[in-house]
């Protein structure tokens, strides 16, 4: 019961927009896609809903291939806003959560439980145009998850809104998780991903850079962040073996170095230069594998 | 199929219920019952500015008789003309028609041949009944006069001006009566309009639909759970369903505002809408090419709607078939005098412009059978084989974004849509 790309290529004529690509989604987990624009997240997300075929390789769900029969398990949300401008609120769930294969009243009643669950009842009867952004961004969720899906693809759904609402979203798409959907989501922000995600891939160009397991990928990156905090400037520790990188503020530094044992060379030669206030071996962030990663291919 | 059906109702309904679908459909059926009570409100109109007044011309008599003649021969006729004897000189009274206090005036003598000499002035350049009356009932009085001076009887004058038989037979095959002509002339020219104007406004409606299903990006939902082949037809129907409603509305309401319309005065309009003397065939034949049309051009114009991903950029891409529908209103406009032009029935076998042009020449001649349906028969093969090429480029289309505003993405939706 799972969510598997096998080696999966699709080439526009010349230009291949997503190259042998393999990733797994088990039941009840969240996999992230990080990319930068024009990665090959969208195209991924057309060939695994079926609207594109891939030129080579497989994809499959539950062992089944994605057709217009499975449509009523899957909840898509595209990147923009995926709603008729001039079409009612309610009227447009009613007609989405329909189209995946729901009875009228009961799309209605998930439609008016999911409007009040994001706090925005009083727009049941408005035009979709009258709405914020935000308000439009909770809508678009609503109709991906109206129909209890068992299979998600969210295409950046936390954009555009309030910290206050991504947490109210995160919330609702971590139920989801935990009813067993299969969920499978991009975004450029890299802490909802290491938050919510148990797997993730980076891809750049088609290519997959990484991908798996949060802590395996963290650890397979091999360079750690060194902080040191210090009442004198640390500019000289730059240029020592190991160091990869580094970021000076007021109150220290923060190194990234190659391997652990650089980490203890380095707080010794600080410690020959005075008194240190604090030494800490941080795990990579997200952000700094991306940076590295998709930074690197980009030089 | 139930995927159909539901974007089948939404495409109808959602239109239907929006409020310029209302407003355009209460104006048009105004506008229909004003047009058909359009002769007794100018009477009424004209009552009220006080126009019910006869038309006065004063009249400067130097012959003595001819006044009274002209009297006596305008009242046999009851026409709504008064002349007042006036002994004014004619610059006094030239004076007068430049101030319009009065409209106009005549002056009246005989020449030495006894022919009588008119001279009327008038300030008006539109007054064509006045004079031509007047003139009808002078020649008359002259008539008289010369037999009189001719002694003849008055049964020989009605000799001497009975008119002789004429009557025109037709025997082409094709050809109606001058008659019957006229009446298919006047149905066929009001159901032509309607096929023109449903044709363009639906089917544009359709292209503008597509391009904001797709700009909206509600169509990556929709084709994700409904192959896009059947949106695509879904919508075509839905949005043609709409339009028969719509010319339903304005049928029923014509015939009942020419139905209860005060004035009782027959016209070929109102012949029309009180469905007196129609032929059936001619009303079945209309809605077959209508429909037929309308598929044409409505798998078209999804065809086309689905390459543009803004909704500005609708207009520019359908222009060229906006254009094929003019033109085949405008040949078969040319038709309307003589539908037996030789364009017209190579015309009617060309699927763009059969709808129009093989409408007219089957509601006007009477033609073999053979020919109606061999157009029918293109038609239909066209639809298919645009429907089939259209679900390919729509396939593709529906997913390309970009500015993609010429026909030469054609190719490109088309490889998209493979893939």
């Amino acid at each position: 019961m799972a969510l598997e790309l096998e080696r999966v290529t699709k080439r526009f004529g010349d230009f291949t927009a997503v190259d042998q690509l393999s990733l797994t989604v088990e039941e009840g987990t969240m996999y992230g896609f990080l990319g930068a624009n024009g990665a090959g997240k969208t195209t991924t997300f057309r060939m695994i809903l079926g609207l594109l075929t891939p030129t080579e390789g497989n994809i499959s769900w539950n062992g089944r291939t994605i057709s217009y029969e499975t449509s009523p398990l899957i909840g898509y949300l595209p990147e923009e806003r995926g709603l008729y401008p001039k079409m009612k609120v309610l009227d447009q769930l009613i007609f989405l959560g329909q189209l995946r294969g729901m009875k009228k009243s009961a799309a209605k009643s998930a439609a008016l439980h999911w409007l009040d669950r994001f706090e925005v009842p009083q727009n049941t009867n408005k035009k979709v145009e009258e709405l914020s952004k935000g308000n439009q961004q909770k809508i678009q969720v609503i109709a991906a998850l109206l129909h209890n899906p068992q299979l998600l693809i969210l295409d950046e759904p936390f954009s555009g809104l309030d910290p206050v609402n991504v947490e109210m979203l995160k919330k609702a798409i971590v139920d989801f998780r935990n009813g067993g959907a299969t969920i499978l989501f991009s975004s450029h922000r890299m802490d909802h991903v290491e938050e919510l995600c148990e797997q993730l891939s980076i891809i750049h160009h088609g290519k997959q850079l990484v991908s798996g397991n949060l802590r395996d990928v963290k650890r397979s990156f091999g360079k750690q962040n060194v902080r040191i905090r210090a009442d004198f400037p640390l500019m000289e520790l730059e240029s020592m073996e190991g160091v990869t990188t580094a970021h000076h503020s007021l109150e220290g530094a923060v190194f990234q170095v190659e391997e652990e044992r650089v980490a203890h060379t380095l707080l010794q030669a600080a410690l020959l230069k005075g008194p240190i206030r604090q030494f800490e071996i941080e795990e990579p962030s997200l952000q700094d594998i991306f940076i590295a990663k998709v930074g690197k291919e980009h030089a | 199929m139930r995927e159909f059906w539901i974007i089948f109702k939404q495409s109808f309904l959602t239109k239907a219920k929006t409020k310029s679908f209302f407003i355009t459909t209460l104006i048009m059926v105004a506008g229909i019952f004003l047009f058909a009570n359009l002769p007794s409100i100018m009477e009424r109109v004209g009552k009220m500015m006080g126009n019910e007044e006869d038309d006065r011309v004063l009249v400067v008599d130097e012959s003595g008789v001819l006044f009274d003649r002209l009297l006596e021969q305008l009242q046999r006729n009851e026409q709504g003309i008064s002349l007042e004897l006036t002994e004014d000189s004619p610059d006094q009274l030239s004076e007068q028609v430049k101030s319009e206090e009065i409209a106009a005036f005549m002056e009246l003598s005989f020449d030495a041949d006894q022919t009588i000499q008119a001279n009327y002035t008038t300030s008006s350049l539109v007054d064509q009944f006045l004079p031509s009356t007047l003139q009808d009932a002078l020649q008359n009085i002259q008539t008289e006069v010369k037999a009189e001076q001719l002694s003849l009887s008055a049964e020989q004058v009605s000799k001497l001006f009975a008119p002789i038989q004429f009557e025109k037979h037709n025997i082409s095959e094709t050809a109606k009566s001058e008659e019957e002509l006229n009446q298919a002339r006047i149905l066929v020219y009001v159901l032509m309009f309607v096929i023109y104007f449903a044709v363009i406004i639906y089917s544009s409606m359709i292209a503008t639909e597509v391009a904001t299903e797709k700009s909206s990006r509600v169509m990556e939902i929709l084709i994700s759970s409904v192959s896009p082949v059947k949106h695509m037809f879904a919508k075509v129907l839905g949005i043609g369903s709409l339009g028969i409603v719509q010319i339903l509305i304005y049928a029923v309401s014509g015939f009942l505002a020419y139905r209860l319309s005060a004035t009782g005065e027959k016209n070929e309009l109102s012949a029309f809408f009180s469905l007196e003397n129609l032929e059936v065939s001619t009303l079945v034949y209309a809605v077959i090419f209508f429909l037929l049309g309308y598929f044409l051009y409505a798998t078209l114009a999804a065809l086309l709607g689905s390459l543009v991903s803004r909704t500005e950029d609708v207009q520019q891409m359908i222009m060229p078939m906006s254009l094929l529908i003019v033109a085949a209103f405008i040949i078969a406009a040319t038709g309307l005098g003589n539908p037996e032009l030789g364009y017209l029935k190579i015309a009617s076998f060309i699927p763009f412009f059969a709808p129009l042009v093989m409408f007219l020449r089957v509601g006007m001649l009477d033609l073999p059978l053979w020919e109606p349906l061999l157009s029918i028969g293109i038609m239909v093969v066209t639809i298919l084989i645009l429907g089939w090429f259209g679900s390919k480029v729509y396939r593709g289309g529906v997913l390309m974004y970009g500015p993609s505003r010429s026909l030469k993405d054609l190719k490109k939706a088309v490889q998209l849509g493979k893939e």
